[in-house]
């Protein structure tokens, strides 16, 4: 513009064709910019129109929200079932927890969520998380366990539903960090011995699905002890779950160790610092500050594997709610209950990965270009 | 002189036995940890051993030979419950195989798909590509193995009443049954001759690629490979009298006849599976293509080269090694998944071998398999993505 304007005077300034902008611009260039582009978009809209009124139809305006029986969800006409889970919500959360005594998991979830929730804000990354995190677990076993306090003892075969899948997860990922990380660093190390130990470990247990772990757990465990020491199934299956896990951390911190430059070595090797102290203060801060995103991808998968404590005989989330399904006065209404708990389950995983991606972006900061 | 690294003179003929000494240090420590492992070991098998004893159970292999006696639903090789748990659990090795592979192709297959789906230009393609990966990627991969068992088993009617999608397709709770091309010697001719097409294409793929190397002439090597290959199979198809009859499936009182059935347990395992792994494989193909600069597709195509060709001669290859490493991953996960087979019971390996541990009692040595076939699996799937990784992998000075 300013070119022309230099001869005489200034041209009026056109507005664009209405078809370029607004929504009408958007819907050209998003919707209809090419012939297969706009074949998708009607095939993928009119999809959209035969199937999504009647999930909303089923799912809101005819769903029984309350009822004491099953019988208005029977009725002809009647939608989603709502009623069948509002019922049942107990059982889905807490399991077989004694019913009177369900508000102390309760207060325990609390806890623990406040806890994961508490860690995600950067400006908490300090020497006093670990106090928390130590506090909070004794407060959550304290609270879980009972037998002090004037709590009558709830043995922890009877612990069931989210506040079961939560300590599975949690406890699981707190023991095998640093199981985890004392194996990448033997996989990294000089010592041809301590390094075979460690690969052979890392990738038997990789090699296998974690069912097979979970089994031998159950299994096989009791024979490993001496004839006398019993531990019980829980403690069998959280065992498993931290040898298993620590497997994949370690792969983790491993890469995390590997990006390290060589230069960090070298520079705290001719400060003259320890092998020890190479590592506390050089080396894994950077390293793990690498993989924290990868880490909560990973504690995802954790929390997703969890179900399979299903196949010995645990009631988590995903059981306990199987176990809704029983009684007999309540049948039929499955598909509102997987709902229902891949609704729970979503909500947790896709909180956590929109959590990671923007921790990624937030300590790329630095190094991005 | 002087001093390594380690604190040892170099070339000294003497060396004291010192803890300073960084040589000594870690073979105390590599002696120290060999031996804890080694206690460790020593003694879970003594209280195994005892425990074994105690309990009169029997150790060994010997039980592979005896009759399992328990029937196995579906199997692709023939199984009595008169076979011997060997030929049982080789049942489930065969079916864990048959499932993995399966899902691996379709998992690609639509995770390729649904990958470049959320790339696209069009707004509602791409919103309901990343719809689909944030619900499947973001719940547990049992949960929708029961969500897609509950829909075979309550919600689809019984074999009288099945569903036809479309016409001899029936879907009921027993299953899916689709016909299948009745049994004739032209089937299996032409079989033969797609893999001759198959050997021919491969045939002139290297000799265009020689040719273009040599003289820069272009062979149009798609078009003549995909022609070798149904031409071929066409003419075994004709040679053994162009056979068009089908097994169609038929409804003879409660149940049918004809075609093949698949079992609600194996569709809802390899829904599960392939809907589930798909997701991840969208978002390492999304990744891999997104790795490639821009500046390459504009590269490409300054040299003029088309559309189709800027995908296939500069993208792809590039793309493919980012995407080979991860989704070598999602290979062995989908394989090592195939595990929950055990919750819905559809017969693999781990649910086999669980049942030949209930009856016989020999647990270690029934996991022992287990764990001894999936570091197999997993190995070989390595070793093979490994090679052809190494293939595409950008060969450097």
């Amino acid at each position: 513009m300013a070119e022309i304007a230099h001869g005489g005077t200034a041209a009026p300034a056109i507005r664009p064709p209405v078809i370029e902008i607004g929504v009408l611009g958007w819907m050209r260039k998003n919707l209809f910019g090419s012939v297969p582009s706009t074949l998708l978009t009607i095939v993928a809209a009119y999809m959209i129109v035969i199937t999504v009124p009647g999930i909303i139809d089923w799912a809101f305006l005819r769903a029984v929200w309350v009822s004491d029986t099953s019988a208005a969800c029977k009725a002809p006409g009647a939608g989603a079932c709502w009623a069948f889970i509002a019922d049942k919500h107990r059982l889905i959360f807490f399991g077989t927890y004694p019913y009177a005594e369900q508000w102390r998991p309760l207060i325990a979830t609390a806890i623990l969520l406040a806890m994961i929730v508490g860690s995600c804000d950067r400006r908490l990354w300090n020497r006093w998380l670990l106090a928390w995190w130590a506090g909070g677990l004794v407060v959550c076993s304290v609270l879980m366990w009972g037998g002090v306090l004037r709590l009558t003892y709830v043995s922890n075969l009877d612990w069931g539903g989210l506040p079961l899948t939560l300590v599975l997860s949690v406890v699981g990922c707190v023991f095998a960090f640093p199981l985890g990380m004392v194996l990448a660093l033997g996989r990294r190390s000089h010592m041809p011995i301590i390094r075979w130990l460690s690969v052979g470990y890392i990738e038997l247990i990789r090699g296998v699905p974690l069912i097979t772990v979970l089994i031998t757990a159950s299994v096989i465990f009791p024979l490993f002890l001496p004839a006398g020491v019993n531990i019980d199934k829980l403690l069998r299956a959280q065992v498993g779950i931290i040898l298993f896990e620590a497997a994949y951390i370690a792969e983790i911190v491993r890469g995390g160790l590997q990006a390290v430059p060589r230069g960090q070595h070298e520079a705290a090797d001719s400060l003259g610092l320890s092998y020890f102290n190479k590592q506390r203060m050089i080396v894994l801060p950077q390293a793990l500050r690498m993989v924290i995103p990868p880490l909560v991808g990973n504690f995802i998968g954790l929390f997703k594997s969890t179900t399979l404590v299903i196949v010995i005989g645990l009631f988590d989330l995903l059981n306990s709610a199987k176990a809704a399904l029983t009684d007999l006065n309540w049948r039929g209404f499955s598909i509102e209950l997987y709902i229902f708990t891949a609704a729970i389950y979503f909500i947790f995983c896709y909180s956590m990965s929109k959590y990671s991606q923007a921790l990624e972006r937030d300590l790329n900061k630095g190094t991005r270009r | 002189m002087a001093v390594q690294y380690g604190g040892r003179p170099a070339g000294g003929t003497h060396w004291r036995l010192s803890w300073n000494d960084r040589n000594v240090r870690s073979i105390v420590y590599q002696i120290a940890a060999l031996a804890a492992v080694v206690a460790g070991v020593w003694y879970f098998v003594d209280n195994t051993l005892e425990n074994l004893r105690r309990l009169g159970l029997a150790s060994g292999f010997g039980f592979m030979d005896r009759e399992a006696a328990f029937p196995i639903g579906e199997s692709l090789i023939d199984y009595t419950p008169a076979d011997t748990y060997a030929r049982a659990l080789l049942v489930g090795v065969i079916n864990t195989l048959y499932v993995s592979a399966i899902g691996i192709i379709l998992a690609t297959v639509l995770g390729t798909v649904i990958g470049i789906a959320r790339l696209s230009r069009n707004w509602l393609i791409a919103k309901l590509a990343s719809v689909y990966v944030e619900m499947t990627r973001n719940t547990p991969l049992l949960l929708q193995l029961f969500f897609w068992y509950m829909i075979f088993l309550e919600l689809l009617p019984p074999a009288r009443q099945a569903l036809q999608p479309v016409p001899d397709v029936f879907l009921s709770n027993r299953g899916v049954r689709f016909p299948v091309p009745a049994a004739a010697d032209g089937w299996s001719l032409m079989g033969a001759g797609v893999v001759i097409g198959v050997v021919g294409a491969m045939i002139l793929s290297s000799w265009s690629r020689r040719r273009q190397a040599a003289t820069g002439q272009q062979f149009p090597v798609v078009w003549a490979g995909l022609a070798a290959i149904v031409g071929c199979g066409v003419v075994g198809w004709l040679l053994g009298g162009a056979p068009t009859a089908l097994d169609r499936p038929a409804l003879r009182g409660f149940n049918f006849s004809g075609g093949v059935e698949v079992s609600p347990e194996f569709v809802a395992l390899l829904l599960g599976l392939v809907i589930y792994t798909a997701a991840f494989v969208a978002e390492i193909v999304r990744g891999g293509i997104l790795a490639i600069s821009q500046g390459q597709t504009e590269a490409a195509s300054a040299l003029g080269l088309k559309r189709g060709m800027i995908l296939r001669l500069v993208i792809l290859p590039q793309a493919l090694r980012v995407i080979i490493p991860p989704i070598t991953s999602q290979y062995l996960n989908l394989t090592k998944n195939s595990s929950l087979a055990v919750a819905i019971g559809f017969p693999d390996l781990v649910h086999l071998a669980n049942t030949a541990i209930n009856q016989t009692g020999q647990a270690i040595e029934g996991i022992a398999i287990i764990m001894a076939v999936y570091l197999t699996i997993s190995l070989s799937i390595s070793l093979f993505m490994n090679w052809y990784n190494r293939r595409v992998a950008l060969v450097e000075r």
